[in-house]
């Protein structure tokens, strides 16, 4: 069995892997599409197998609870992304935007960052992880700067500084973390399950200086405030499935890489309590993002921003803890990942109809493309937390746990959630309706990525299976 | 005997620290290259004691690679690469080098106080490398922040990586795993900034960053 598991989660490694040098070697840029597009499938396929073999583990590989839901969630967004990313990638060779030197490039780096993010969320050793990480930056940090305008090298370069100063304090947390455990474990002292398990007996001070610095490492990828900076350039610039991309998932993995700490900190008692670090940066992230929500005039920035709004909510309710608020976070994570990047595979086709991305010249969605228009109602009604919709719910249980155990936190949280509401809400009104602004050309969309998101949110809002509930209540225990 | 072989590596890792305060007002880049240079061989040679004191044969190739790739190649290529862009002028310092070197020394005192206590119960030698580990990382983000120049943002940024190495190469027996795949990562690393240089080559005509500030215009 255990050899099963092995080749299933080596597969999640590999097909990516061998789809990056597939796609390099290709130079016709349909075909690369497919390939792009079956390569991300097929990953989806083996991360689903993991759901029905039973989880063990060996060598430089692990799979647990808690890992499973990030590789699910993260290898089916990256498969419907690759499914938008055809037509996107068609539409702009067509107006000559991209070479197709240019999307050859394109599609090695995206399956290099899903071999990268796969490896980061599997890996059994926190310096793998570290290693993991950094490669999926560096892919991330080439596509950005795809379109080569001084616009996109600029939001690329920001991103790279900011990006490798948070990975370097990370690196350090990481070796810190190690000298805290090496009189205890020995050379093993780099290993997720023997780290957790003797957790008790390692240095506390020691752990609480290496937390600091995975935490400011970390969550800069995570674009949490006051380390968000690069995240909206990244946004914007770059080509919009990597905006959806890194949206749905590399915040996630930065965020599952803070989650490990933060267990391994809780399995010490004599070590700082890590929430109340998460939930500060949380609440900044929120506040901070949801102001700025109000002074964007790209549409692109804008959802950026939700995004940083999204991460806040969520490192606030990982930072509250226990059952309830785990299951949140978890739930929350989820559903933002699947509504933000269902928004911006709408917002990438709106930007090519209309040929801008400036807020102001964007009128009359629901008239001029229905479809698009409506489902970009649809998405930001959902992100802004409307009844019924998934992400209502995660939100209500965020705030209804805070309530429940520390109130005066829940009065700048719902300000928060308030003001983002009306942000978007303000800038959505004059988006959708009125009198349409002019079309720049016609634009073949794919809607099936976009609707199964949606689908799926709104479904989560309705009913969730009781068989999904135990499983994320049971990751939520394992949280702690 | 056991004292002067950690005195010999505190001494090796606090002339790294010496060598970071140097970039720091270090104004021409050619100079700024120079210095990086012996950064990467004073950080070799604390690297190989540290595997000759801890019996650890794989830190010789980080040693080896500290040598050859960011003593030789690097500084090699940068130059190449300050040529074709034809940048001698000199490196401006915001905030003026009396007040920088300040903040450096407020930077290192304040890696001292965090460090060794957190570190009490690690073995002597570990402890006060990590220290000064933590100094060197600061002095390169100090570094980072002052430059305005893309090249001179990059040799802080690697004067940092430099740092961490320090830091793993003293947390006793870490898995060469780590240490490799950090040397393979700054290469690659490396490539991307080389990349984005020339490509920001093509677009400015100089390197600076505030060409790139110009390039924002009134978005925030």
């Amino acid at each position: 069995m255990s050899s099963d598991l092995f080749m299933v989660s080596n597969a999640l490694i590999g097909i990516p892997a061998a789809a990056a040098i597939a796609v390099a070697l290709e130079p016709e840029y349909r075909r690369s599409a497919i390939i792009n597009v079956c390569a991300s499938g097929a990953t989806f396929l083996f991360a689903l197998v993991l759901l029905i073999v039973e989880p063990e583990s060996g060598g430089y590989l692990f799979v647990d609870d808690l890992n499973i839901v990030f590789i699910v969630l993260s290898t089916f967004i990256g498969f419907t992304t690759s499914v938008y990313s055809a037509t996107y990638i068609d539409h702009e060779i067509e107006t000559g935007r991209l070479t197709s030197a240019n999307v050859r490039f394109y599609h090695a780096m995206y399956q290099a960052l899903m071999c990268a993010m796969n490896l980061a969320l599997l890996a059994s050793n926190i310096g793998l992880m570290w290693v993991a990480v950094e490669v999926a930056t560096l892919t991330t940090v080439l596509m950005v700067g795809i379109y080569r305008t001084p616009h996109a090298l600029e939001a690329a370069w920001k991103y790279f500084i900011l990006g490798s100063v948070g990975i370097a304090l990370a690196l350090f947390g990481t070796i810190l973390v190690y000298m805290a455990a090496e009189p205890v474990l020995g050379h093993d002292a780099m290993v997720w399950k023997t780290l957790m398990q003797q957790a008790s007996r390692f240095d506390p001070r020691m752990l609480n200086v290496a937390f600091v610095f995975l935490m400011l490492g970390y969550g800069t990828k995570v674009g949490l405030a006051p380390m968000h900076a690069w995240l909206p350039d990244a946004h914007a610039e770059g080509p919009t499935p990597i905006s959806a991309v890194l949206s749905g998932l590399l915040l996630n993995v930065a965020l599952y890489a803070v989650l490990r700490f933060k267990m391994l900190l809780t399995a010490n008692a004599a070590a700082i309590t890590p929430g109340p670090l998460m939930i500060t940066l949380g609440l900044a992230s929120l506040i901070m993002a949801a102001f700025m929500l109000y002074r964007r005039d790209d549409i692109k920035r804008l959802f950026a921003y939700s995004s940083i709004e999204h991460m806040g909510i969520i490192a606030f309710a990982f930072g509250m803890g226990g059952p309830l608020a785990n299951f949140a976070g978890l739930l929350h994570m989820t559903m933002h990942s699947l509504t933000k990047s269902a928004i911006f595979f709408s917002v990438g086709h709106i930007a090519q109809a209309k040929g801008t991305q400036k807020i102001a010249e964007i009128r009359g969605l629901t008239q001029s493309q229905p479809a698009l228009g409506w489902s970009l109602v649809a998405g930001v009604v959902a992100i802004i937390g409307l009844p019924p919709l998934g992400i209502f719910m995660s939100e209500f249980l965020v705030v209804s746990s805070t309530f429940a155990r520390q109130p005066l936190l829940a009065i700048p949280l719902v300000f928060g959630l308030l003001l983002a509401f009306g942000a978007l809400l303000l800038r959505l009104i004059g988006m959708a309706f009125g009198e349409p602004s002019r079309d720049a050309g016609e634009v073949k969309a794919s809607m099936l990525p976009l609707y199964a998101h949606l689908s799926l949110v709104l479904l989560a809002g309705l009913y969730l299976p009781s068989h999904l509930v135990a499983w994320f209540q049971n990751v939520a225990r394992l949280l702690g | 005997m056991e004292h002067l072989t950690i005195d010999i590596a505190h001494v090796l890792a606090g002339a790294l620290v010496l060598t970071s305060f140097m970039l720091l007002y270090q104004d021409r880049l050619s100079g700024l290259i120079n210095i990086y240079t012996l950064h990467a061989v004073v950080l070799s040679l604390s690297v190989a004691w540290q595997a000759y004191y801890q019996d650890a044969p794989h830190l010789y190739v980080t040693a080896a690679i500290a040598v050859i790739f960011k003593a030789v190649i690097i500084p090699f290529s940068l130059r190449r690469i300050i040529e074709r862009l034809r940048i001698h002028r000199t490196v401006e310092v915001v905030g003026g080098v009396g007040v920088t070197m300040l903040i450096g020394i407020f930077l290192m005192a304040l890696s001292l106080v965090v460090m060794l206590p957190a570190t009490a119960s690690a073995d002597p030698l570990a402890r006060e490398d990590i220290a000064f580990a933590l100094a060197i990382v600061l002095l390169g983000l100090l570094m980072m922040v002052t430059r305005r120049n893309a090249v001179s943002q990059i040799i802080g940024f690697m004067s940092l990586e430099n740092g961490l190495i320090l830091a793993a190469a003293g947390a006793n027996g870490m898995p060469l795993v780590v240490e490799i795949s950090v040397a393979f990562s700054i290469l690659i690393a490396f490539i991307v900034i080389g990349i984005f240089l020339f490509r920001i080559r093509e677009r400015f005509d100089n390197v600076d960053l505030f060409e790139l500030d110009r390039v924002r215009g009134g978005r925030s």
